[in-house]
């Protein structure tokens, strides 16, 4: 995570030093976009406690492993939909569902939907692109999530 | 104020009021909520500010003819292997992308590269990409990549043109 800031710093400073009136004004564009969106990110962040609260990763694993494969894709897809958690933490907990005996496409449903799918970030996502869009985007990423999912399934032999 | 400002000041007012009780009291339910709450609140500051003053750099630096002659309507192929480089390179996930996604179609990006973009850092941002392959094997990382990439480039082409049809334009001053 330290290297973002390494790299923002960075490119700051080389900026302030070839023109010091364009770097301020960049720093005054990143905190006025920055206070006019954060109101959404809190919001956001309410759901995102609660969220994580009712899918704890018990729980995660044990929807994910107790059933028939489909039924866990699309649990899994439906999960991956509605929380929202960094990859430092997503991945390890895949790790750890494949040595329970998760399927390789579950996982897949799990892992495409949770990044590509945002219920959660809704209310951010909808404050640049407007409501139908964001709808659309967001249908189009869960199927997209099932496709990969099921291609996963048949190259490791789990469909088929 | 708005009612519906009125409205959320009252929900989060109630939110926080729940989760000092819960501290008071010892109510588990809560403490964990507040627990969440915390952790992901200090990993979006981690992330956020160097994101937002990447955004202010960019708009002030990157010249609006320079994007939409890569990034915008003629741009052709090259535009969206651009931009899925781009992607691949920055951290943060949706959240980041958002934000990075409207200043791109601000200085004249088109839509389907700009969907291209939100779908590319959703799924092959390089340094998660490799996190994630030494948890669940190459082969699984491989599959997903070159299985969703596809898509994401002509679900974002189909869903461009559409709304370009429409005359869609995103909302101003965000």
């Amino acid at each position: 995570m330290y290297y973002t800031y390494a790299i923002a710093g960075l490119i700051l400073l080389i900026s302030y030093i070839i023109n010091k009136q364009k770097t301020l004004k960049a720093v005054k564009i990143a905190v006025v976009k920055f206070k006019k969106i954060f109101p959404t990110f809190v919001t956001m962040l309410i759901f995102v406690s609660i969220i994580l609260f009712l899918f704890p990763d018990e729980v995660i694993s044990n929807y994910l492993g107790n059933s028939s494969k489909f039924i866990s894709v699309l649990l899994a897809s439906f999960i991956g939909s509605i929380t929202l958690m960094p990859g430092f933490v997503a991945f390890p907990l895949s790790g750890i569902l494949l040595t329970k005996g998760v399927p390789y496409m579950v996982l897949s449903a799990f892992t495409t939907t949770l990044m590509m799918v945002g219920i959660i970030t809704f209310p951010l996502e909808k404050e640049f692109f407007g409501v139908k869009v964001t709808i659309i985007r967001n249908i189009i990423s869960f199927f997209i999530a099932l496709i990969v999912a099921v291609v996963t399934g048949i190259l490791f032999g789990e469909i088929l | 104020m708005k009612k519906n400002v009125k409205l959320k000041i009252a929900c989060i007012s109630v939110y926080l009021l729940f989760l000092t009780v819960s501290f008071i009291f010892g109510y588990n339910p809560g403490k964990e909520i507040a627990f969440n709450l915390i952790s992901f609140l200090l990993y979006m500051l981690k992330i956020l500010p160097c994101a937002f003053i990447l955004i202010g750099l960019f708009e002030v630096w990157v010249k609006k003819e320079v994007i939409e002659k890569n990034l915008g309507e003629e741009s052709g192929i090259k535009g969206y292997v651009w931009v899925i480089l781009l992607a691949g390179t920055i951290a943060g996930g949706l959240l980041v992308a958002f934000p990075v996604a409207y200043s791109l179609y601000n200085k004249g990006a088109k839509l389907s590269i700009v969907f291209t973009y939100i779908g590319a850092a959703a799924i092959c941002r390089i340094p998660m990409t490799l996190y994630e392959a030494s948890f669940v094997g190459i082969k699984f990382t491989a599959i997903r990549l070159l299985v969703s990439l596809p898509l994401v480039i002509i679900t974002s082409i189909l869903l461009g043109e559409y709304l370009t049809k429409r005359n869609y334009k995103m909302a101003e001053g965000k």
